[in-house]
């Protein structure tokens, strides 16, 4: 197995990943607090989420729907019955000095997900994927920390990986195809930034053909997923220098800094704690019913992977175009949209991936922002091939659309674009175009067939790009060999 | 009517009937409160908002409005119990200060019945104790005699209810709380089933074993005010969905062919003093007499009862304890620099000063119980055998109604004579904590008195959810009880 992995300076990378869900209920796993992110500080808390004595949780049955969804479509066994357990330890923005978390009996349990990594497919293998409540915020200043408890009692869902990771491309298509399909089934929004996708890498190195993991280091406080990758690569070079040196690796927390590139120590394994879970008794277990299982399985939608591989074999879309548009379900949406209203899904794609993604990138929007809607694109589509248009004039009339949000047939037709397609009308202007230019005709005769090009240039230019290239090159050659 | 005597339902009807006006006997009962609990310490605190909520019940009546079961009936509340605006302290140093914005729901329920809130009362710190001694509000006395401890951890609730500082109190029980004061102050207390009353608001001690109850005079006003507090509460995940019964209105002292259990393991128990043995063989004869059937049944399991419950009340405690750790509310050691001041120090400082000496002992205990290497052999070990526990009893209330016992092994001991001694003063807990492990209703009804003239209690205790069957056998040993009419010298 290891032989096939990438190799690093003759060591292999094993990566595990932990990736923190927060799920996009509209109220807390445990209490009625909202979960809005730009509320004011401690504005979205309750005696319940700041941990008042006597206070007690009230499971959110939504989240409980979230996590068994997630946990569906990563192949997961779902437990008949799941236990919640408090891990204890004491820190300012833990309310209760402890987190209610789940500990040997999760929610789901067992799955994999598939994915694509520089044209290969990928499998890793789901330890487990837990419920937990999220904590408050701390930020430190001089002698004082201020605490933000909006934060504390969001529910996260857990997603561990088991050590199948072996490279920093891996690690980051990993996170990115944990985001896609947690978008995908529409339980968290999948921001990074917002720290509502959270990636926590545990790298280790060991020497390529070595069945013993070396010590590994946990990676946190990675907020894309380029710097996942770039994390990751620090990190392995960083413990194969140490090894190379004869340095011990040390079991530990480092904390990733985006700005120099590199890990740095968090907390090391003597701090570690000994969290004392026991089962949380104010919380009764999770028990789903074969019903309530079906009934979620039912509701699933089309997962990414599934639908690029119908893209592929229904649409004759390349592997790499088809998961460039099922990364996210608004766009894979507007494909088939926009495919399905002109009949030609191939120049759906070409137009999405070269126009339409290059304007939202550069505009930094999604693809619900756009102002060219799928059923405007479809029209633009089709009025190509229909001919009214050529494609150069079609690229014109698409950053119009762009620009206003208007119809392709209006923009069309107010700005005159209709393709010259009338034969005796484009005859004329290529006699006039031959007649303006005696010296290059005759070079022409003379064998040079270089001045062609400049022909077709010059008969575009005089049409003002509207006539029918095709029908120009026909004539342009019976005009010439006459 | 004589307040000092009345029932409760009597007193709502002279209310309702204006009679006597709510304003009027809540002034009567706070004046008490305020002359007496100097001698008693049974008040930590006394609330003179009361008043206003009496003035307002009998505004209420005076517009013809509908007003509650327990309209203008003044309560007083163990300190464990959140109240909206009025501090609470669960008698710890560490909760100074702290007043909650909320409404424990035993509270908001006898509220909304009408019930006024006379004040907050005493207790062991966190309700970890068995003679009110570890409070730090000080000792709360026992008023049949003030150099006798009233029990604990409800101390506060057996105190001013023996000495009718109010018409009725809440007590909480985690392994003998309610039961084992009421024995040692002769009032009547139920430990309703687990689940049954909630717990949302109530200071935790071990979540798995808590439950509020009524302490209150006689049988019939702890049925009414059970009913009040009984019920699902979307805020404790806990309760039961399960109705609550009129238990005061179906009370009956009809006795034949009941059939109450006697537990075979404490029978002979050479633990018990004679004046408590000689209570409950009367309380046997008693009921014969009103036709009662006696059946044994053996629970085996309760000899473990007290190592299981210290091992699982500890552990859950010392879980539930870590919020108080000087951040959010409360306590916090008065420090002079927090420039250099490392975390850990600054919760070690706290907590030390914090709490108090038998908290800290429970906090250690759990967090030893819980601790890698030792969960399996303690805290899990003792769950396993919890669950065992409860199939012994299933299999013994499939042949009777009620298990008669006494509640405690000693009768009332003199302040300041135990507290050294940790382990005696738990081994006096072994006819209670079984039926806080299996999650069963519990109660201690006056019977007895001992060669000293105080008042001895007798246990009952019944099947879950069958509160009604325990308050018949209690209401029917309350009529024939040889403590019937005996008050204690405040009077």
């Amino acid at each position: 197995m290891s032989t096939s992995n990438p190799s690093f300076r003759g060591f292999e990378a094993v990566i595990g990943i932990e990736v923190h869900v927060q799920l996009k209920t509209d109220s807390k796993i445990f209490s009625a607090d909202a979960t809005t992110f730009d509320s004011a500080d401690n504005e979205n808390t309750s005696p319940v989420s700041v941990g008042m004595p006597g206070t007690l949780p009230v499971l959110n049955k939504k989240a409980i729907e979230y996590a068994i969804k997630t946990g569906l479509a990563l192949g997961c066994n779902v437990r008949k019955k799941s236990v919640f357990s408090r891990k204890n330890y004491f820190y300012p923005d833990l309310p209760k000095g402890y987190q209610i978390s789940q500990y040997d009996e999760p929610i789901c349990e067992k799955g994999s997900i598939q994915f694509e990594v520089e044209g290969k497919s990928k499998t890793v293998g789901i330890t487990r994927a837990h419920l937990e409540e999220d904590a408050g915020k701390s930020t430190h200043f001089g002698q004082y920390t201020l605490i933000n408890y909006n934060r504390a009692g969001i529910p996260l869902l857990e997603i561990v990986s088991e050590p199948e990771i072996h490279s920093p491309a891996e690690a980051a298509e990993y996170c990115r195809s944990i985001r896609s399909i947690v978008r995908y089934l529409e339980v968290c929004d999948g921001n990074l930034e917002e720290g509502s996708l959270r990636c926590d890498c545990n790298v280790s190195v060991r020497k390529v053909g070595e069945t013993k993991f070396g010590t590994k280091v946990e990676l946190k406080n990675i907020n894309s997923f380029r710097f996942v990758e770039k994390a990751v690569e620090y990190e392995i070079h960083r413990q194969i220098d140490a090894i190379e040196n004869k340095e011990k690796i040390v079991q530990e927390t480092r904390l990733y800094d985006p700005d120099k590139n590199r890990t740095f120590t968090m907390r090391t394994k003597e701090d570690a704690q000994d969290y004392r879970y026991f089962p949380d008794p104010d919380l009764l277990p999770i028990i789903v019913t074969d019903a309530q299982l079906s009934q979620i399985k039912k509701e699933l939608p089309e997962l990414p992977l599934i639908r690029a591989a119908r893209f592929v074999k229904d649409m004759q879309l390349s592997t790499h175009d088809a998961h460039l548009l099922t990364e996210e379900r608004d766009l894979a949406d507007y494909f088939e949209a926009t495919g399905k209203a002109c009949n030609n899904s191939k120049a759906a794609a070409n137009w999405i991936i070269t126009e339409l993604l290059r304007e939202l990138n550069d505009a930094k929007l999604s693809v619900s922002q756009s102002k060219v809607n799928a059923k405007n694109l479809a029209d633009l589509i089709a009025e190509v091939d229909k001919g009214t248009i050529s494609g150069k004039i079609a690229k014109t009339v698409f950053k119009e659309m762009w620009d206003s949000g208007s119809t392709p047939a209006d923009i069309i037709k107010t700005k005159g674009l209709v393709q010259v397609s009338d034969p005796g009308e484009i005859e004329k202007i290529v006699a006039d175009v031959l007649a303006a230019n005696p010296d290059q005709v005759a070079e022409f005769k003379a064998g040079k067939d270089k001045v062609l090009g400049f022909f077709v240039g010059a008969i575009m230019k005089a049409s003002k790009g509207k006539a029918n290239p095709g029908l120009v090159n026909e004539i342009l050659m019976k005009k010439l060999k006459e | 009517m004589d307040l000092l005597t009345a029932s409760m339902s009597d007193t709502r009807k002279a209310i309702a009937e204006k009679k006597v006006s709510a304003a009027e006997v809540t002034k009567y009962f706070f004046a008490r409160a305020e002359k007496l609990n100097p001698a008693l310490n049974a008040f930590i605190k006394l609330n003179p908002d009361c008043l206003k909520q009496a003035e307002s019940i009998d505004q209420k009546i005076a517009k013809g409005e509908n007003v509650g079961v327990l309209a203008g009936i003044p309560f007083g509340i163990k300190d464990l119990l959140c109240t909206k605006g009025i501090e609470t302290t669960a008698a710890s140093k560490i909760l100074t200060g702290f007043v909650p914005p909320y409404d424990s729901t035993v509270v908001a329920r006898l509220k909304n019945a009408g019930a006024t809130i006379v004040g907050k009362l005493n207790l062991d710190e966190f309700a970890m104790g068995s003679s009110n001694e570890s409070s730090f509000h000080g000792v709360c006395k026992n008023p049949w005699n003030p150099e006798y401890v009233p029990g604990g951890s409800s101390g506060g609730s057996a105190s001013a209810q023996a000495a009718r500082l109010v018409m009725g109190t809440i007590g909480t029980d985690t392994g003998g709380s309610i039961r084992q004061p009421s024995s040692f102050c002769g009032v009547v207390g139920i430990k309703p089933t687990y689940g049954r009353v909630s717990r949302y608001g109530i200071v935790a001690f071990a979540s798995s074993l808590d439950q509020a109850g009524p302490m209150v005079s006689t049988v019939q006003d702890a049925a009414l005010t059970l009913e009040v507090i009984a019920g699902k509460d979307e805020l404790d995940g806990t309760t039961s969905s399960r109705p609550v019964e009129a238990f005061s209105k179906n009370l009956s002292a009809d006795m034949k062919g009941k059939k109450i259990g006697i537990v075979k393991e404490y029978h002979n128990s050479e633990l018990v003093h004679p004046d408590i043995r000689k209570t409950y063989e009367q309380a046997i004869e008693t009921l014969k007499g009103l036709g009662a059937e006696f059946v044994e049944v053996s629970i085996p399991l309760t000899k473990y009862a007290v190592s299981m419950y210290y091992l699982i009340s500890a552990s859950e405690a010392s879980s539930n304890l870590a919020r108080y750790d000087g951040v959010k509310y409360g306590y916090r050691s008065d420090f002079k620099d927090l420039s250099s001041l490392p975390l850990d120090e600054f919760y070690a400082q706290t907590r030390a000063e914090g709490f108090g000496k038998e908290v800290k002992r429970r906090i250690i205990l759990g967090t030893f119980c819980l601790s890698s290497g030792y969960f399996d052999a303690y805290y899990n070990k003792a769950c396993q055998v919890r669950r065992l526990l409860r199939n012994q009893y299933d299999e013994a209330f499939a042949k009777c109604d009620a298990i008669i016992s006494p509640v405690t092994t000693t009768p009332q001991f003199k302040i300041g004579t135990r507290v050294y001694d940790p382990l005696k003063m738990y081994l006096n807990d072994i006819f209670t904590t079984s039926t806080n492990l299996a999650g069963l209703p519990g109660m201690s009804v006056p019977f007895g008195l001992t060669s000293d003239g105080f008042p001895i209690g007798i246990q009952l205790t019944g099947h879950h959810f069958q509160e009604q069957k325990i308050l018949n056998v209690a209401y029917a040993l309350e009529q024939n009880s040889p403590v019937k009419g005996k008050t204690p010298s405040v009077y």
